[in-house]
């Protein structure tokens, strides 16, 4: 009773990426794409796994993987391994306090300076740069 | 955090090395059976494979125990998200290792 | 008596020149009800108010505490975000209610809710015990072993450049918006939150305090500093352009050896 008293938002509040900006996005993006890729990492190792049983078990299962919906998998993938290592990136040298700017005296109507376009502009070249490889691994994917 | 930085760079460097190796040749004929045993074969190769799987275990499960920290609290349940991920990332370890293992030893 | 006609041209330009009186307009407010003692859930009711260009949330409320339901609960003290009193969700986001205008907000109906992440006392009035707690933690005063003013010595010298580096992070009003923001703090109740972590690193980068060993101890827990993940709701939210998520990072420089 009492932590439904505290008023915390929960799971809900902390998965909903509206509200507070681009970077609050790309917070739950990097969550999200986290999650899947373990997700991923788990099922390739059982993938690649089959290559012991011999080559019938491994052409059975490159048949389910090489199919639309599985390429169609893969490319979300490269799209969750791109962004999420791009805006990993920008994280780590946020937290290192670079890149954030320097303290100062705030000024009406107080914006604040670690919010700064070029902390926006890292995660928008991250989201493109994924939308690229997504591009270029549908290309090479489907192409064959 | 040291830990799961270092797992993240040396990840990333590793598994672009290892997506390049698909692209060499044609996509599809990179997956043949015959193929993908060549490469267990190359040692630096496969010793790359093991770097990579230790690295983004590490690093996935650790940032899968950061979220579920943060989920519920308590001594227990903080103990036991501790241990079950240092006992995923080991079964995880162990499993990939050996399929690693018995393909490079040309068992299968 | 002779009387003066204005020529109707200057009637005109005077009526032109006068500054123009904002038209009243009515808005829903909706207002969260809790009473934790008898219920569980809010209810929301609503109050049709008129309101000017210029009417705050924090007016609108007193409005209809004045006219038409007294028993709405509400913090309120300075009405001019120096106290930091009146913090509530107004549409969705954490503000303060004396420092929003009903216009800036563009829309017909004004839900105002009790803040996220901390316990309800009544409606719109929520409990502060955890967060000035935890500040209370991060030893929110200059640790230094000289602070007695002694004959013969004098007072810290400190060039503005050292000010600097601390200035901003002191003007927080304790208003817990950031806490309410925070994505860490809606599940993660044994968290400092950004509000303690940007005051630990308001005195470690004060160069007149020594504590800095000390304060980065109490941070480097695994409830600590390294539950932010930098999502920067925090500083979206604070109003007084505090920016916590810079100071949490410079902080965090300190711990992982880049900052000094």
């Amino acid at each position: 009773m009492a932590e439904r008293l505290s008023n915390r938002e929960g799971i809900k509040g902390m998965a909903n990426p509206t509200r507070y900006g681009m970077l609050r996005v790309a917070y739950w993006l990097q969550r999200l794409s986290g999650l899947g890729l373990l997700a991923y990492l788990i099922g390739h190792i059982y993938e690649t796994s089959t290559i012991l049983n011999g080559k019938a078990a491994w052409d059975n299962m490159l048949s389910l993987t090489e199919t639309p919906g599985g390429h169609i998998v893969l490319v979300i993938v490269i799209g969750m391994c791109v962004f999420h290592t791009g805006n990993g990136i920008r994280v780590m040298i946020s937290e290192g306090g670079k890149g954030i700017g320097r303290p100062g005296q705030p000024e009406y109507p107080y914006k604040a300076v670690s919010l700064s376009s070029k902390q926006r502009l890292c995660i928008w070249v991250s989201i493109a740069l994924a939308a690229l490889a997504m591009m270029y691994g549908a290309g090479v994917l489907f192409g064959n | 955090m040291k830990i799961h930085y270092g797992t993240a760079l040396g990840a990333v460097a590793l598994v672009a090395v290892h997506i390049l190796m698909r692209l060499s040749q044609n996509f599809s004929d990179s997956l043949s059976y015959k193929n993908v045993l060549v490469n267990y074969h190359l040692l630096p190769y496969a010793l790359m494979l093991e770097v990579i799987l230790v690295l983004l275990s590490v690093h996935g499960f650790n940032g899968l125990r950061v979220i579920l920290l943060e989920l519920k609290q308590g001594r227990s349940y903080e103990r036991a998200i501790n241990y079950g991920s240092i006992a995923a990332m080991a079964v995880l370890i162990a499993y990939g290792s050996r399929t690693i293992l018995m393909a490079g030893m040309g068992v299968s | 008596m002779a009387t003066v006609e204005v020529p109707k041209e200057e009637k005109d330009a005077h009526a032109a020149s006068a500054p123009q009186q904002s038209e009243p307009k009515t808005i829903t407010l909706r207002i969260a009800r809790i009473n934790p003692s008898e219920q569980h859930e809010p209810k929301f009711e609503e109050f049709k108010i008129p309101v000017q260009k210029w009417t705050t949330v924090l007016e609108a409320i007193l409005f209809v505490k004045q006219n038409l339901d007294h028993s709405v609960a509400v913090r309120y003290s300075c009405r001019q975000a120096s106290c930091g009193s009146c913090g509530m969700k107004i549409n969705g986001k954490p503000r303060l209610a004396c420092y929003t205008k009903i216009s800036e907000l563009d829309s017909p109906v004004i839900t105002v809710e009790p803040m996220n992440n901390f316990p309800i006392i009544r409606d719109l009035a929520v409990d502060f015990k955890q967060m000035f707690a935890t500040h209370k933690r991060m030893k929110p005063f200059v640790i230094n072993e000289e602070s007695e003013v002694k004959p013969g010595t004098k007072e810290f010298v400190q060039k503005p450049e050292d000010l600097e580096k601390f200035l901003q992070f002191s003007y927080c009003i304790k208003c817990g918006l950031c806490n309410s923001a925070c994505p860490t703090m809606s599940t993660d109740k044994s968290f400092i939150g950004p509000q303690g972590l940007a005051q630990a690193y308001r005195y470690t980068a004060d160069n007149r305090d020594k504590g800095k060993n000390e304060r980065l101890k109490i941070v480097d827990e695994s409830h600590g500093i390294w539950r932010c993940h930098f999502a920067g709701s925090c500083s979206y939210v604070c109003p007084k352009g505090v920016d916590p998520a810079m100071a949490i990072q410079l902080l965090r420089g300190y711990l992982l050896g880049f900052g000094k």
